[in-house]
């Protein structure tokens, strides 16, 4: 049978899926929060290319390359404010982040 | 034939580390568990033919973002167990959420339809295969139409580089360095005193 777009797309939400119910479980592990936002953002860049190339339009492609570089921004600059919090509060329970009354 | 297979093959991996990604006791195997959910999707994109894609995915996120990861992990001292406590108190009404969320997504994928005279509206029509390479063809579209957006992502990716580095550099008390602009600014007053010593006594 052949694989067509409708293939990729299912895999995609199914990922996309994962990574909600990821941050719903680990409520309190802000790296596996962090590592579900992750699985979220590959799952969009599957759909993006599985449509660009289906579409035969590249932009998508381009797109994703830009997510990929935002992902691995947000990844540097969540991961260094995660380890200043732990230095000064020795612990990355989400529950003890309270320090502005959100 | 070959193609769902390898299709299929990739899909299950990647489906199955992701889940084990946030169901794994130990954040090292999630993080591990994530690489492998990067590589197999990695080969899902080559198999559609997005190799560009695919490599950046790679290299950018196992050989940084992933490995970034695993360096957090392993440096932070956090007793795990402790916080994985509540994992089955938030389940159902994660479990409710997730598969709301699913039927959705799969009741839009199922519903869409393309628009027929989508062809005449394309960004960037892909060029024939046997003329150029996807990175080619890629990069043709990177320094020409989108320079500005491509520098505009380098320069996000400085100013994430510069805020991290901001974040976690401290100036540490009791550590000695070295001052080469103070070494080298010294002058024979500072550096030399002359007294006269009376002969049989000390200074």
């Amino acid at each position: 049978m052949e694989i067509g777009l409708g293939h990729y797309l299912t895999l995609a939400a199914i990922l996309f899926t994962l990574g909600v119910l990821g941050i719903f479980l680990n409520r309190k592990n802000v790296i596996i929060i962090l590592m579900s936002i992750e699985l979220m953002l590959l799952a969009v860049n599957i759909n993006l290319v599985a449509f660009s190339v289906f579409l035969n339009d590249l932009v998508g492609q381009v797109f994703a390359m830009f997510v990929l570089t935002v992902a691995a921004g947000e990844a540097a600059i969540g991961l260094a404010i995660l380890v200043v919090y732990f230095r000064s509060r020795g612990s990355i329970a989400v529950e003890d982040i309270n320090l502005m009354k959100g | 034939m070959l193609q769902a297979l390898c299709f299929y093959l990739f899909a299950i991996v990647t489906v199955g580390s992701a889940f084990m990604v946030i169901a794994a006791r130990n954040p090292v195997h999630s993080v591990l568990f994530l690489i492998l959910a990067f590589f197999s999707s990695a080969g899902l994109f080559v198999l559609i033919g997005a190799e560009f894609i695919a490599m950046i995915l790679v290299i950018v996120y196992v050989g940084a973002v992933a490995v970034l990861f695993l360096f957090v992990v392993m440096m932070l001292d956090i007793n795990f167990v402790q916080l994985r406590q509540g994992f089955l108190q938030y389940a159902p009404i994660g479990a409710i959420v997730g598969i709301i969320l699913l039927v959705e997504l799969l009741m839009i994928g199922a519903s869409w339809i393309s628009e027929p005279t989508f062809a005449g509206s394309l960004g960037a029509p892909t060029p024939d295969a046997s003329l150029t390479t996807n990175t080619d063809a890629l990069g043709q579209l990177f320094y020409t139409t989108y320079v500005y957006l491509f520098q505009g992502a380098g320069m996000i990716l400085l100013v994430a580089m510069i805020g991290a580095i901001v974040l976690t550099h401290r100036t540490r008390a009791g550590v000695r360095k070295q001052k080469i602009a103070d070494q080298v600014h010294r002058d024979r007053r500072e550096s030399i005193e002359i007294r006269s010593v009376e002969p049989g006594q000390g200074i």
